[in-house]
């Protein structure tokens, strides 16, 4: 009994938090594995929010909660569908929904190739602390005229912003083109996407995304986020995880590789030497035939 | 068919990868090169991360060069003693391009050695080869030269003789040593079998007849690319098995077909195309450094 109070106590401790400062990217809620409720779900102090506002609420699912890789895995999409809880009549000014599906951030590195001596090498670069390997964003209007930069760079829901801290010192003057070409590279990989208008709202009540995610997964947690704004205002934020994970053969074969690595080295070995006596000794049983 | 690949992490279309390695499988049996210098860059093209797509290719080229070199024990067209020699300096010299190779990575740019070591020793091998076996093509034509033996060159004159039966060779151990110590540290570098260096090399250094050259090449190619595969595995764990698997089923066929092949083709002429080829990625590879790329900017993973 004691435990359920100081839960919930907690829960609501967290919610107060959370509407103060909102999201700072890597909070301690997304770390959970699976929330028994999504922590924002409870509703924001009212000192934050305007009171009309304070009624609306996301209630989310997901077609999918995790993703298996296989072999035969490709491309796949993952269809987000909800509605919009609330207890007082439609209120006013125009209602939209921004959905954001994003992988594990890894570290990484952005090269600028440069002239010298007649040929292009790379001369500069800057490090990005983390960045997610994978990034969607789809809304029920173009972004611009949804969401206000300031709840933006709350939630760093657009793509620039969901680029986390350079690493280290910054040795170039000018870091925004080799934050720009990231996301133009990634973006043309099919990693980093905006689908304006993928969002469909129907009622102001209803609403569904189909996300897909790319055929070069990598595993982890994947973090889903549903916002509800209304007039540019964030007023409601539900998160849900999507844990990807390799299955099967696939995942024999991965930690064999790390685990065994000698093992796994001398095994690629035999399945080479074998392949290729066998296929020699299979032409020549086909000639002699 | 799509076909996800657990170490490189991409999804890629299985039958383009079996066409791959069925190319390269061919290459490899007519020429005798292992095929590293084109697998790598193709791999690269399709989207396999460059550390996967190099430690990947040396275990395809294992299963090729074991299948090629199968078909030329039957046609005796391998010297085993001069393969041993080649293999002890090759070992010797991989194991100095890894320390190398190492040097340059802690240095950055190793892009760009590997990318510069390619154009000028694809460019240079290229141009002689192609130079050469034109004018043995034209002196063949005329009918009337008769080539000797084999000719004696300033190498021959060195200490420790050795009898290599099958090459038809009487010659110090120290040049095939060297040879295949110094195509041991380029291939560490530039992470291929070497057979397109080596080939050229046992020709053109050593006087090793055409016949006996493939065979001999395939046969220390096999050991160099195991221990590149082995080492690759076990330290940076970037060897896909599945990629493997994939390019071998291509691989093993085309270099059985390869061999068949070579063995109707006339030695010039099967020289000649091979240069071409050479020459062929050695331009591309040079345009690619000289020519404004389209993107100036890449990303790598990690940082320092």
């Amino acid at each position: 009994m004691r435990r359920i109070a100081a839960f919930l106590l907690a829960l609501s401790f967290c919610g107060a938090t959370n509407a103060q400062s909102p999201d700072t990217g890597t909070g301690q809620t997304e770390g959970e594995a699976v929330p028994v409720y999504p922590v924002t779900v409870f509703p924001p102090s009212p000192e934050s929010e305007d009171k009309e506002q304070r009624g609306e609420r996301v209630v989310a699912g997901l077609s999918q909660d995790s993703v298996g890789i296989t072999a035969r895995y490709d491309r796949m999409d993952i269809l987000i569908y909800g509605a919009i809880k609330r207890e007082a009549p439609i209120p006013s000014g125009s209602l939209d929904v921004i959905v954001t599906v994003e992988a594990p951030s890894r570290p990484l590195t952005i090269w600028r190739k440069e002239r010298k001596a007649g040929i292009w090498i790379n001369s500069e670069k800057v490090e990005i602390g983390a960045a997610p390997g994978f990034y969607a964003v789809a809304s029920s209007a173009p972004l611009d005229e949804i969401l206000q930069p300031d709840w933006d760079r709350r939630y760093r829901i657009s793509l620039p912003l969901a680029l986390r801290a350079y690493a280290g010192q910054i040795a170039v003057k000018d870091a925004v083109p080799f934050t720009e070409a990231l996301i133009r590279i990634r973006e043309s990989n099919g990693l980093y996407r905006l689908d304006e208008g993928a969002v469909k709202l129907v009622d102001q009540t209803l609403f569904r995304a189909d996300v897909r995610l790319p055929a070069n997964l990598i595993e982890g947690d994947y973090k889903t986020r549903i916002f509800l704004l209304r007039d540019g205002k964030v007023i409601d934020v539900y998160r849900a995880p999507i844990e990807v994970r390799k299955v099967g053969l696939e995942r024999w074969l991965y930690r064999l590789a790390f685990d065994q690595p000698l093992v796994y080295g001398l095994m690629s070995l035999a399945v080479a030497v074998f392949a290729g006596w066998g296929a020699s000794a299979a032409f020549r049983k086909l000639r002699r035939v | 068919m799509q076909i996800f690949l657990p170490i490189a992490e991409v999804s890629v279309n299985a039958f383009t990868l079996v066409g791959l390695g069925g190319l390269v499988g061919l290459m490899s049996g007519l020429f005798g090169v292992g095929g590293g210098f084109l697998i790598t860059p193709l791999l690269f093209f399709i989207g396999i991360p460059p550390a996967i797509a190099v430690a990947t290719g040396a275990n395809q080229v294992v299963a090729s060069s074991v299948s090629g070199v199968l078909a030329h024990v039957k046609r005796k067209t391998v010297d085993f003693r001069m393969g041993g020699v080649l293999l002890a300096g090759g070992l010797i010299g991989s194991w100095l391009g890894v320390w190398v190779f190492n040097l340059l990575q802690s240095a950055g740019q190793v892009d760009l050695v590997v990318q510069l070591c390619y154009v000028v020793f694809l460019g240079l091998i290229g141009m002689m080869m192609l130079q050469e076996s034109i004018r043995a093509l034209r002196r063949s034509k005329n009918a009337t030269y008769r080539r000797r033996l084999h000719q004696h060159m300033w190498v021959h004159r060195w200490p420790v003789k050795m009898k290599f039966r099958a090459s038809g060779l009487y010659i110090s151990v120290f040049p095939p040593l060297l040879v295949g110590l110094a195509v041991g540290v380029l291939a560490a570098i530039m992470g291929v079998g070497g057979g397109f260096i080596m080939v050229p090399a046992m020709i053109y250094l050593l006087g090793v007849p055409t016949k006996v050259v493939v065979g001999t090449s395939l046969f220390q190619i096999i050991f160099v690319t195991a221990f590149t595969t082995v080492m690759h595995a076990v330290s940076y764990n970037t060897v896909d098995i599945m990629l493997a698997l994939l390019l071998i089923v291509g691989g093993v066929v085309g270099a059985q077909v390869g061999t068949t092949l070579g063995a109707r083709l006339r030695a010039e002429q099967l020289r000649i195309l091979l240069a071409l080829l050479v020459l062929l990625v050695c331009g591309k590879l040079a345009l690619d450094l000289v020519l404004r790329p389209d993107e100036l900017y890449s990303i790598t993973s990690g940082i320092e």
